[in-house]
């Protein structure tokens, strides 16, 4: 005997009205999606349930993908048998003793098929005896048992789970449009798309890069970190703006203290234009309230003066122990502490100002136009699309 | 040729060659390099490491790349017990240990440190009570190996970690070099800090092998320098090596899955075929790893019979080969208690997934000749 599915709940799914069905079937899609390298394995639907059927396949590669995929509330190794007493009590029996960690357990029965000759109490009474009977350890706990042996007996089949695995939460992504990812390197920005994510939203990502300042390695960390993000949902896009030139002319137009100012007001200008063309309707960024000068009140209600799309800022009010254990959680900490300098670090003033005044930097921002060189960076994107698939490098290919 | 040898060493398989050679050619850089062609080593050796965990379901974070298990198991044990010698400066390790087990604990020895060698029984296996009433209050280290190279036992590494769970100030170590491929063992949870593996015994390349180092461990390390490795393992990564390892790897997992029904077989075919030669005892246990068949032929110098077959193109050793060249006894069978006679007369054929019946077939064949021929002699 062995687990021949596994069972999804998707449980803030089932209060969207109308929509529910647009999100299903995506979330289903997405399952799908994340699925291909296992072709024999199959996502199906039936009844208001989603089944993963396995087809032979081990069932712990696939629990690994799905339990991180957005919108789903919760899974649980399912078998399927026939409508049968003998088969019923060996499956349950099976579903007790492959769990792990548990002592305590308790049987339920959902009686569906009412042609069973077994009632569902008799039932219930008789699979915990045979349980009890056949093991040596477990002992019944109504109330809060470690683990609950569920049998649903339906028209068709008997279908019994048993251990319930957290799923990720959440809605499925792709089911609340676009953002735009402002992606540096550091620790919070990838916390801050995950969560995005996790609320539906589809990421593409942009990243300023400086050359010479900085190396290629920055750079790679941010596709590292974007692929990361991709165990979390589709493939993603990055768009790598080069922006030595206009970076540059900033400290040099700017007086010390208003050049970084001015430089984050650049990031979202180009970043707007970059949603305009792509179509994508906010941003997001990891900005945390506080943490530097660029994140005071003052200074975001200053650089957010030249936008008028939607900034999400998932990590705004988080504290920096929070983030860094979502990092840890999303395997991207170690990635972002590589230590190689981004846009952000080089150029710095020694004292930024975290009270920037609007007129000022209106002001100087009026001396020089640096219209021509946003066109410019604009037109040097370089797109770079990274996915969980295919993880192996082209280069790498066969050497493992 | 018939090579029955795979225990001293294994014929590196042309893919792991060849994934040596590739990476020798395009990735040269050296991964601290912080230009891009460094950037890419980097990534690679990043990779691999990647590939390594997940083949061993540990974290990339807790694969050393090594020279071989020599390396590995005195980085393991020398770095214990020079990192925590505040600590306490007990170590407990067997009496059939591989040499660079048991001579790196005898060189600790005269640092001040104290080792508790514990006995075998006449399988070749050490005692879990043992173990545990060895244990004491200043014990840093309990190091013990899967497989042992010689005899092929198998030691109870899982009730070992159990009991090492409950001693969280001391740390276990095992020798795997002799069981990777051949006898699974589950890292995870294991109650084991550190498990020393090398690539030359599974088909892949001499001077490659790596160390897992349980995350959190620290180890004082053997070589100082730019700090790679973690700072364990200072000095220029083997990229080549490493990736060519985790290629050999992944091909003795695939084997392993696949063909450990026949090797089982051989083996088991190996033993009736031996048993029933008069003149022959067997010192392999009847639980034993599925590839190492250890026997004696009292009487006999083992190197006449070497030389014998040898020349009939039909490689097996005496004893382990890191001690073949002293050719007094095996402390090995001594220590399960056989006398000098069978110590002193032992020969051991170790296979590979590689080997087929019919070899076996023409090696029993063989050796019965020989074993003719040469008590002529000897009468």
């Amino acid at each position: 005997m062995e687990y021949d599915h596994i069972l999804i709940r998707y449980g803030e799914l089932a209060l969207k009205g109308k929509n529910r069905k647009k999100f299903v079937d995506k979330l289903q899609q997405n399952i799908q999606h994340k699925l291909t390298d296992f072709p024999d394995v199959k996502v199906k639907r039936t009844q208001g349930r989603m089944f993963i059927l396995l087809n032979g396949q081990a069932p712990e590669p696939i629990m690994d993908k799905v339990k991180n995929i957005f919108g789903i509330h919760s899974l649980s190794l399912a078998i399927k048998v026939e409508n049968e007493l003998e088969t019923i009590k060996e499956a349950a029996l099976f579903a007790l003793t492959n769990a792990e960690k548990i002592n305590t357990f308790k049987v339920t029965v959902k009686r569906i098929n009412k042609g069973f000759p077994v009632r569902s109490q008799e039932l219930t009474q008789m699979l915990g005896g045979h349980l009890l009977s056949n093991t040596e350890t477990f002992t019944v706990d109504v109330h809060q048992p470690d683990i609950e042996v569920k049998v649903e007996i339906r028209q068709e089949a008997t279908y019994i789970t048993s251990s319930v695995v957290r799923g990720a939460g959440g809605l499925p992504v792709g089911t609340s449009d676009k953002t735009l990812l402002l992606l540096s390197g550091g620790i919070d920005s990838p916390v801050a798309g995950y969560l995005a994510m996790k609320r539906g939203v589809q990421i593409e990502a942009i990243h300023f890069e400086s050359p010479p300042f900085t190396s290629e390695r920055a750079k790679q960390k941010v596709i590292d970190l974007a692929e990361k993000l991709t165990k979390f949902g589709p493939s993603i896009k990055i768009h790598i703006v080069p922006f030595t030139k206009l970076q540059q002319r900033i400290f040099q137009e700017t007086p010390d203290g208003y050049g970084m100012t001015v430089m984050r007001r650049m990031m979202l200008r180009i970043s707007e234009r970059v949603c305009q063309k792509e179509n994508i309707l906010s941003m997001t960024t990891g900005e945390n309230l506080g943490q530097v000068a660029s994140q005071t009140m003052t200074s975001m209600n200053t650089i957010n003066e030249v936008t008028n799309y939607p900034i999400i800022r998932p990590l705004i009010t988080m504290d920096k122990d929070e983030i860094i254990n979502i990092s840890h959680a999303i395997d991207t900490f170690d990635i972002s502490i590589r230590p190689y300098e981004d846009c952000c670090t080089i150029f710095v003033p020694k004292a930024p100002k975290t009270k920037p005044k609007k007129d000022r930097v209106n002001y100087f921002e009026s001396k020089f136009d640096y219209e021509p060189l946003i066109q410019e960076a604009l037109e040097g994107i370089e797109v770079i699309r990274v996915s969980d698939q295919n993880k192996a490098e082209d280069a790498f290919e066969g050497l493992f | 040729m018939i090579y029955l040898d795979n225990s001293a060493t294994t014929k590196p398989h042309p893919d792991v060659l060849q994934s040596f050679q590739a990476v020798s050619t395009s990735f040269f850089a050296n991964p601290s390099s912080i230009h891009q062609l460094g950037g890419q080593t980097e990534k690679l050796l990043l990779k691999s490491k990647e590939q390594a965990a997940a083949l061993l379901q540990v974290r990339n974070d807790e694969i050393i790349f090594t020279s071989g298990g020599t390396e590995g198991n005195n980085i393991a044990i020398k770095g214990i017990a020079l990192q925590h010698q505040g600590r306490g400066k007990h170590i407990i390790t067997t009496e059939i240990e591989h040499p660079s087990v048991y001579e790196a604990c005898k060189s600790l020895e005269t640092l001040g440190f104290k080792v508790t060698y514990l006995p075998v029984n006449e399988h070749g296996v050490v005692s879990v009570k043992e173990v545990e009433r060895a244990i004491q209050q200043d014990t840093i280290l309990i190091s013990i190996m899967y497989v042992n190279n010689e005899i092929g036992s198998i030691q109870p590494i899982e009730e070992i970690g159990e009991l090492a769970k409950k001693h969280p100030k001391l740390f276990f170590h095992v020798d795997y070099v002799q069981g990777l491929g051949k006898v699974p063992l589950t890292l995870e949870n294991s109650g084991i800090d550190l498990c020393t593996m090398s690539g030359h015994k599974i088909h892949g390349l001499k001077g490659t092998g790596l160390l897992y180092c349980r995350n959190g461990v620290k180890l004082f390390p053997l070589f100082h320098g730019g700090d790679q490795e973690h700072k364990i393992r200072s000095g220029t990564e083997n990229l080549a090596g490493a990736v060519s390892l985790v290629k050999a790897l992944r091909l003795i997992k695939e084997r392993e899955a696949k063909g450990s029904k026949e090797l089982a077989y051989l083996h088991h075919y190996l033993r009736e075929e031996l048993l029933a030669i008069d003149g022959v005892s067997i010192n392999t246990p009847e639980q034993s790893a599925p590839h190492i068949m250890n026997f004696s032929i009292p009487g006999l110098k083992p190197e006449v019979m070497i030389h014998t077959l040898g020349k009939q193109g039909i490689f097996i050793s005496t004893k382990s080969a890191c001690s073949s060249k002293d050719l007094d006894e095996s402390r090995i069978i001594r220590a399960c208690g056989f006398p000098a006679d069978r110590s002193k007369s032992a020969l051991r054929v170790s296979l590979s997934y590689d080997n087929t019946l019919e070899e076996i077939k023409l090696f029993i064949s063989k050796l019965k000749e020989a074993l003719t021929q040469l008590k002529e002699v000897m009468e």
